[in-house]
């Protein structure tokens, strides 16, 4: 609560100082070093590893589809609900604690199901309760009911995380900003959010390279994911070892990747102050 | 005399809890007028002045800023772009230069234009004594360039009122100067001011009246030498002989 991040003078020297200089090093050494290990496999020994990475390529695509606009709404959604959980409005704070505490409690794998298979069933049995046949005949779209799941589901962990930054910037922030005649809204908005945003960066960088591996949880209600791709390549072929090796270095790929992402847009962040 | 004043508080209660904060406090403030509140910690010498811009809410009475009275229906945004306020802790925003702090409500609830704003800054700074820190960010700067970066932020509203909530107490002795120089400045042009302090130099040199609280009560007021050398009250008496 008494984080106070950029108050003393030397807030930002620690980002510039050889040890986070030597972190992003060894960071880029390691991606270096899984792409180098990945493009020998797939070079000295095509049979089965380039067979493999050309079998799940469309996957490959399908989970950075899915990841990245799940992440992109939940930051919306989180950024409501971590509002939500700060409001003076007890019904809207009671809404968003609910949300968060019953999203929290219940596994992922369960709510993509629950997306996938149960909520079109209740469309569809509510059509035919009201007799109306678009709905009685609802199909769901896959991909669509994946990115709801996803959304709904870390949307609500991402609340917390902006609920914990948005508190963790002095009250004296915002008086400031409403004693210069600033709404509540503009006050967060230019003053109390730009602030937060900083301090949430690398929580929020966990999250989008857990949500990159959850992703492959899709591959259980029928979307032809990396790790479904890979499944089906093993199931003809029957080559387990090479397969999940293949996908696990193409997880790890991306997954370093964004980790490295996360840490240049905190690093410009910080350093642009 | 009372239609010039510019602040009227009548009667003024405020709870917090079972805390009886403010116990029915009544003054007027004049047009141009500065005016020094003292007072021991929690007697609401604080929630007084944030009362005036309504930072707090207060339970019963009437406050009228201006003309326009504090009541719920009263767009307190436009209230507060007329009153100033530097805070104890300066609350500059730290991920903002000090040229944008003083841009960014001049722009967004003034609407002035980038080049207008700038010019109010410039002028703001230069009167601050620190044009030259206009691209520094407020953690480079030390606390007294800080609190007047605060100072000049707020005037840069054209605001009519200035509130001052304690502010040289947070900073190093030998800053605190600096901070009362700009005020004595402001005092001199005019200004009307309310400024809790225990700072006895700049309530002699620039207040025109002094007023004592205690346990939520004004207990006494008046001319600042006077009150400081010649004390009405036994409870004023006691304060000043710990401060003095």
């Amino acid at each position: 609560m008494e984080t106070r991040p950029f108050s003393s003078p030397d807030a930002r020297k620690p980002l510039g100082s050889r040890g986070m200089l030597g972190k992003i090093d060894s960071g880029w050494a390691l991606v270096a070093a899984v792409v180098l290990i990945t493009f020998l496999l797939v070079t000295l020994k095509p049979d089965p590893y380039m067979r493999i990475l050309n079998a799940v390529k469309d996957g490959i695509w399908v989970t950075l589809k899915i990841t990245l606009i799940s992440f992109v709404l939940v930051l919306f959604v989180g950024l409501i609900g971590g509002l939500g959980r700060i409001s003076k409005n007890g019904v809207i704070r009671g809404i968003a604690t609910v949300y968060v505490e019953v999203v929290r409690g219940i596994p992922l794998l369960v709510q993509l199901m629950y997306w996938y298979f149960a909520f079109p069933a209740v469309i569809r049995d509510l059509g035919a309760w009201l007799n109306i046949a678009s709905l009685a005949s609802y199909r769901t779209n896959a991909e669509v009911m994946a990115i709801l799941g996803f959304t709904f589901c870390y949307g609500a962990y991402m609340s917390e995380i902006y609920r914990a930054g948005i508190q963790s910037i002095t009250k004296g922030q915002m008086e400031a900003a409403r004693s210069l005649g600033m709404t509540y809204v503009q006050g967060m908005r230019y003053v109390v959010i730009p602030q937060a945003i900083r301090v949430i960066l690398p929580p929020v960088g966990n999250e989008l390279v857990t949500l990159l591996k959850d992703s492959s949880l899709v591959s259980a209600v029928s979307l032809p994911d990396l790790t479904r791709r890979g499944r089906e390549w093993n199931a003809t072929n029957f080559r387990p070892i090479e397969t999940y090796t293949m996908i696990a270095l193409v997880y790890l790929i991306m997954t370093l990747l964004a980790a490295r992402l996360a840490v240049w847009i905190e690093k410009k962040t910080a350093l642009e102050k | 005399m009372a239609d010039n004043s510019i602040i009227h508080i009548e009667d003024v209660h405020k709870y917090f809890g079972k805390i009886h904060a403010l116990q029915g406090i009544s003054l007027d403030v004049q047009r141009g007028e500065v005016v020094v509140i003292i007072g021991p910690s929690g007697s609401g010498k604080s929630t007084l002045l944030r009362c005036i811009n309504r930072l707090e809410e207060f339970d019963a009475g009437k406050i009228v800023v201006d003309g326009i009275p504090l009541d719920t229906a009263v767009n307190i945004n436009a209230v507060r772009t007329e009153v100033g306020m530097v805070f104890q802790q300066f609350n500059l925003f730290p991920h903002l230069s000090v040229m944008d702090n003083l841009l960014l409500a001049q722009q967004i609830v003034r609407k002035r234009s980038k080049a207008e704003a700038r010019e109010t800054a410039d002028r703001l700074l230069l009167k601050v004594g620190i044009p030259e820190k206009a691209d520094c960010f407020p953690g480079q700067l030390s606390g007294g360039q800080q609190q007047r970066v605060a100072i000049a932020r707020a005037l840069a509203m054209n605001p009519k009122i200035m509130l001052f909530d304690e502010p040289t107490s947070a900073l190093d002795p030998e800053m605190i100067q600096e901070v009362l120089d700009v005020m004595l400045d402001l005092a001199r042009e005019g200004m009307t001011m309310v400024v809790v302090s225990h700072e006895m130099g700049f309530a002699r040199a620039a207040a025109d009246r002094a007023i004592l609280m205690d346990a939520g009560q004004i207990v006494e007021e008046g001319k600042p030498t006077e009150m400081f050398t010649n004390p009405k009250q036994e409870r004023t008496k006691l304060f000043l002989s710990k401060i003095l």
